[in-house]
């Protein structure tokens, strides 16, 4: 009995040793995520990131990722984890990790830390995000144009910045072609919630909306929409297959090229803490296809996009005013970043209360 | 579509995995078998109705596959909680667990893959009433069998011998037994019905409710069939009720949100289960509706003695 257990723990420790020798030559880069990796949205697009840090870098790095993690307590023993595991990079995808990660990356100071969507840096964590806004007001736009009833439906997750950002975004857009536009807001309380969404998606359409758009990531308003035959809009990923008949166009996360920026950072030890927020004009966010549209919508679409790429058009720009008609910037000014990353109010023309 | 129909349609559509994963609940408690796996047996009913849909292009197939998957399901519950006479309470918990992640790990090459949906029905004339015409006329075909199968098991229990019999097995089991009924067997059937129940809800939530299947999608519908079983104090008829109230006021609180109603809507998702506990309590203070309606050997193991 003994002589098993020395022979077995002598077997354990070298296999710590080798273990550790052979991950010290590859970069292990590591992703958490809030839903499935495959969940045909957000998260996928991160996977798509992943898949493509792969294949760029190759041999240099190894990924992985744990997909399906809550938002509090849980996040926080997840990238413990990973950290824990020997990841050199970790990223985490959703805005509800900010805080686990800012809190694991106090005990694990050599590890470094990329969290999506959020607000808080630490010398080994930096935030990067999409400029997600910029596609949300072409929709907008989109919208007002094709909707016959003047009302979208729109259904969002939870109150935080990020969400209020786009749902004043997609009104601006809709107001720029229709200053009567009225939206109509339904709050799921999930990111990811097939059933809900898409009894969200029918309460809106039975309330006069002839339009979805959502903050949150599964297909199911789509295909709701298009069971309708009404339209709506992909989130995050082309949601195309799910409702060839009802999608115009996609927002969709274009996270690859980040990432292989940042874990090839890492493999020179070039990487800085940085708060980065790209748009379309990075390629960060492209728009899927225009389909189910007449041509001059098409072309409205087009311009606008090419327009913010080129900086000619901020969907922010002067004058904006909060819904009570207080004025946030005047005419020539553009709203700053400062104030959309922390963004607590609705432009004017949005009924309803930002839950609190 | 008026906002009226639309409505009405859309709390049926809810109120129907919650009626079958209930109804099935409700005829397993009756012989006396708790089983809290509901949820569990829902996920792998809807994962592998998604997965047999799609691989043969027939909804009705998994519809089946999903009722099979269920009575799997059920079954392992079964042998361990009736043959071992394990506790039931912890193996149905048990069983939960293991069906969801069982049917994350089968479903993952399915994910983000569109469903095949499931048409509706339409009769010419009558499907086009105003308001009825499409909520009596125009549900999908699984819409219909939950109520059939409702009142089929208010007969089943109520009006036959078999049910009878199933009753005396959930009430008395040692008298059952000394009368020469055989309290496993029956008890083993009627979890197995449970189970078959559950797959069709699960299935329905895959095919009909979004056609599509991604991990967690039963979103604890299984845990308010439970809920429901006890609000119907074990009465199938009140299931349906209990169901078109659980199923509207989930509706209802996303009607309120675009109409700007402020009411929280938190409050208003737990409204079901605090309606339960409040039903839970006027039952228990009410001895004759307890002793009426409550199975009274619910939960206990049986072990017949040779």
């Amino acid at each position: 009995m003994n002589k098993f257990l020395i022979a077995a723990s002598a077997a354990a420790v070298i296999a710590i040793a080798t273990g550790s020798a052979g991950a010290a030559d590859k970069l292990k880069a590591c992703w958490v995520y809030v839903g499935p990796h495959n969940d045909g949205g957000y998260s996928e697009g991160h996977d798509k990131g992943r898949q493509m840090v792969e294949k760029e870098l190759g041999d240099k790095v190894e990924t992985t990722y744990v997909e399906n993690v809550p938002e509090g307590p849980d996040a926080e023993r997840a990238i413990e984890r990973l950290a824990r595991s020997g990841c050199g990079i970790v990223f985490t995808t959703s805005f509800g990790f900010m805080d686990p990660t800012i809190k694991v990356a106090e005990k694990f100071p050599d590890v470094k830390f990329e969290h999506a969507t959020g607000f808080k840096t630490a010398p080994n964590v930096t935030t990067y995000n999409a400029r997600f806004y910029e596609g949300r007001y072409i929709i907008g736009q989109i919208a007002a144009k094709m909707s016959k009833s003047g009302v979208a439906g729109y259904i969002v997750s939870f109150p935080i910045p990020e969400v209020v950002m786009g749902i004043n975004s997609f009104m601006l857009g809709a107001q720029s072609v229709n200053p009567d536009f009225k939206i109509k807001i339904v709050w799921v309380n999930s990111w990811f919630d097939p059933g809900k969404e898409g009894d969200a998606a029918k309460a809106l359409f039975d309330q006069g909306a002839d339009i979805i758009t959502q903050h949150t990531d599964s297909p199911a308003p789509l295909q709701i929409a298009q069971e309708r035959g009404l339209h709506g809009f992909g989130q995050a990923h082309d949601m195309y297959d799910f409702a060839p008949k009802a999608q115009y166009t996609a927002i969709v996360d274009n996270w690859g090229p980040y990432y292989v920026k940042r874990v090839q950072a890492v493999l020179d030890g070039t990487w800085e803490s940085q708060a980065s927020w790209e748009g379309l004009k990075d390629g960060m966010l492209v728009m899927a296809d225009y389909t189910n549209l007449p041509d001059d919508v098409v072309q409205m679409a087009e311009e606008t996009e090419a327009a913010i790429i080129s900086g000619d058009l901020h969907p922010f720009k002067g004058p904006v005013f909060k819904q009570d008609g207080t004025e946030v910037v005047g005419e020539g000014a553009v709203v700053d970043d400062g104030t959309l990353l922390g963004m607590n109010f609705y432009v004017k023309g949005i009924d309803g209360e930002i839950p609190q | 579509m008026d906002m009226l129909e639309g409505i009405l349609l859309t709390i049926v559509t809810a109120a129907t995995p919650l009626v079958f994963a209930a109804i099935g609940e409700l005829v397993s408690e009756r012989a006396g078998v708790l089983n809290l796996g509901v949820e569990g047996m829902m996920a792998v009913g809807a994962v592998c109705g998604f997965a047999a849909a799609n691989l043969s292009g027939e909804p009705v197939v998994g519809v089946l596959a999903g009722i099979l998957a269920g009575m799997v399901m059920a079954s392992l519950f079964a042998v361990v909680t009736l043959i071992f006479v394990a506790n039931q309470v912890a193996s149905g918990l048990a069983l939960t667990l293991f069906g969801l992640g069982l049917s994350a790990l089968i479903g993952d090459a399915f994910v983000g893959i569109p469903g095949i949906g499931m048409p509706h029905v339409h009769i010419p004339v009558l499907s086009d009433i105003p308001v009825v015409g499409v909520l009596i006329f125009g549900e999908d075909p699984l819409t219909y069998l939950a109520v059939i199968l409702t009142i089929v098991v208010a007969w089943f229990l109520f009006r036959t011998r078999g049910g009878l019999i199933l009753r005396s097995v959930g009430d008395n089991q040692v008298s059952a037994h000394a009368l020469g009924y055989g309290v496993v067997k029956v008890r083993f059937l009627a979890v197995l019905f449970g189970g078959a129940c559950a797959g069709i809800g699960g299935a329905y939530l895959s095919l009909v409710y979004t056609p599509q299947w991604t991990q967690n999608m039963t979103a604890g519908r299984g845990w308010i069939a439970l809920a429901l079983v006890v609000f119907a104090s074990w009465l199938p008829v009140r299931v349906l009720i209990g169901a078109v109230l659980f199923g509207g006021i989930s509706i209802l609180q996303l009607h309120a949100q675009g109409f700007n109603v402020p009411i929280p809507s938190q409050f208003l998702s737990m409204l079901p289960y605090l309606t339960t506990i409040i039903v839970l309590v006027l039952i228990s203070r009410n001895r004759t509706l307890l002793r009426v309606n409550t199975p009274a050997c619910l939960g206990q193991p049986f072990v017949p003695d040779r």
